[in-house]
């Protein structure tokens, strides 16, 4: 029995594509959103007040603690019960961003934590602002330290983008289930979206262990290469 | 120019400070000794509010720095004020507490820029000159670690120095050192007390006292025990436990 079936791969494969172009699409925007989302977060579970650090780790450790496909759910089929409405694309993205973001925060988080005392206090010392010590010092090496790690969200997060397909929203995954139910080659479809994830997915991963290893050494090695090797 | 009264400091039950006072007139250098927990390095923090003393005044040619008493409850200034005084005292760490993601013109350029609002090219032209102050000229597009410990210190005091500040603040910035390096930093240190810097230093280093100190403050128990110039200090101590310290680090080296 040929079990790959060209013929419809040639003949789907517009659709294949448009699925596939979505689900590339939402996982940039949830990067973006989540990146950016996930500092204050982390700040919120650091700050000297006790409520803002309350309200920041009850939102961390519910996301944490509970299953990303059933916030999406509940987000999509819930939320209209009170009067919000959002359809199902709007929907995935809001649940993958608020779900990265919380993950996104403790990563962050530790990476802050990980830059020693005596770097703020030398700021400090130089009479540099709060906000100025933050941005200019201790953000730069916390981001260096968690990059490796960010790398690897980003790429659990590029597979989780499958999950909206349970909200109709026509990504790679749900493209694939429309084609292989009205042309009944589940195995052919499949394995191409197989293929196109790991395409993806795989080069991913070989590049955050890349970067880990470029990360890992000093400041200097890596400056000199980028100016052109003279060290 | 700095007036200390009064300070006191404690972390939980354990109390470093017991109430010190201390004046330093411009141009003093004045070394601080005394035996690891005595509270000469909480001591240096609070002059520049690194650490908040509970009780106390700090001034700062005259002026009450850092908070006011209002109806006999200490207030501590908006941020911005306490950043702006504290630019004033240059601090020298014992570990260097370089930033290792800039080189080391960078490490020198960057409060300037910052803060004082310089250019980029200002601040490194001035940088490249302080560089060349404590002999690193040839250092500036090195990174931090690419620097011995000696080296690494000197950028920091030349960090400090870009700042313009009134008085240099030193916590034990040889004692991370190896011995071999250790002179050419004090080395920078004469090179600026001669220059009439005012000075605070926190040291174990007997020989810089004596021959740089204008003042050496014993330091035990969160206390100031005797103060004296290093002649009379060193030679003719007064109290009983300055005298034992002395013994004792006499014997170590």
């Amino acid at each position: 029995m040929d079990l790959l079936n060209l013929s419809v791969v040639a003949e789907y494969y517009p659709v294949l594509l448009r699925g596939f172009g979505m689900t590339i699409l939402m996982t940039l925007i949830v990067i973006t959103l989540s990146l950016t989302l996930a500092i204050p977060v982390a700040l919120s579970r650091m700050s000297g007040n006790f409520l803002v650090r309350l309200v920041g780790g009850t939102y961390v450790e519910l996301l944490r603690g509970t299953p990303l496909v059933l916030q999406l759910v509940y987000i999509y089929f819930v939320l209209p019960g009170v009067g919000i409405r959002l359809d199902g694309f709007v929907a995935a993205l809001v649940a993958l961003t608020l779900h990265y973001t919380a993950y996104l925060s403790e990563v962050y988080r530790a990476g802050i934590q990980s830059v020693p005392k005596g770097q703020t206090q030398a700021a400090s010392a130089l009479g540099m602002s709060r906000g100025q010590t933050f941005i200019r010092i201790v953000l730069p090496q916390a981001v260096r330290t968690v990059t490796p790690a960010l790398g690897n969200y980003f790429i659990s997060l590029f597979k989780d983008t499958a999950l909206a397909s349970v909200v109709t929203v026509q990504e790679l995954l749900f493209s694939g289930q429309i084609i292989a139910a009205r042309t009944y080659q589940y195995f052919t479809i499949y394995t191409v979206c197989m293929i196109m994830y790991f395409s993806v997915g795989y080069p991913a991963a070989l590049f955050v262990r890349w970067l880990e290893k470029r990360t890992s050494g000093g400041y200097a090695r890596r400056r000199r290469r980028q100016k052109g090797g003279q060290a | 120019m700095i007036e200390l009264n009064g300070i006191e400091k404690s972390y939980g039950e354990l109390k470093v400070l017991k109430g010190v006072s201390l004046s330093v007139a411009k141009g003093d250098v004045i070394c601080i000794i005394g035996p690891s927990g005595s509270g000469k390095s909480t001591l240096l923090r609070c002059i520049n509010y690194l650490e908040e003393p509970e009780a106390g005044e700090i001034r700062l040619d005259g002026k009450i720095a850092y908070r006011d008493i209002v109806r006999g409850r200490i207030v501590a200034r908006p941020r911005a004020e306490i950043d702006a005084t504290r630019r004033e005292f240059g601090m020298v760490f014992q570990d260097f507490n370089l930033f290792p993601h800039m080189n080391v013109l960078g490490n020198v350029a960057e409060a300037p820029v910052r803060v004082r609002g310089l250019t980029r090219a200002e601040a490194e032209r001035r940088g490249v000159a302080l560089l060349d102050r404590v002999g690193l000229a040839n250092k500036v597009d090195s990174w931090p670690e690419e620097l011995s410990g000696g080296q690494k210190q000197r950028v920091a005091i030349a960090r400090a120095l870009a700042m313009e500040p009134k008085a240099m603040l030193f916590d034990e910035p040889t004692s991370a050192l190896d011995p071999e390096l250790v002179g050419e930093v004090l080395e920078v240190m004469r090179f600026l007390a001669a220059e009439g810097m005012t000075m605070i230093v926190v040291t174990h280093e007997m020989g810089f006292a004596r021959q740089v100190a204008d003042r050496v403050i014993f330091m035990d128990q969160g206390q100031i025990v005797e103060e004296a110039p290093p002649e009379q200090f060193f030679a003719a101590p007064r109290m009983p436990r300055t005298k034992a310290f002395l013994r004792m680090a006499q014997q170590e080296s």
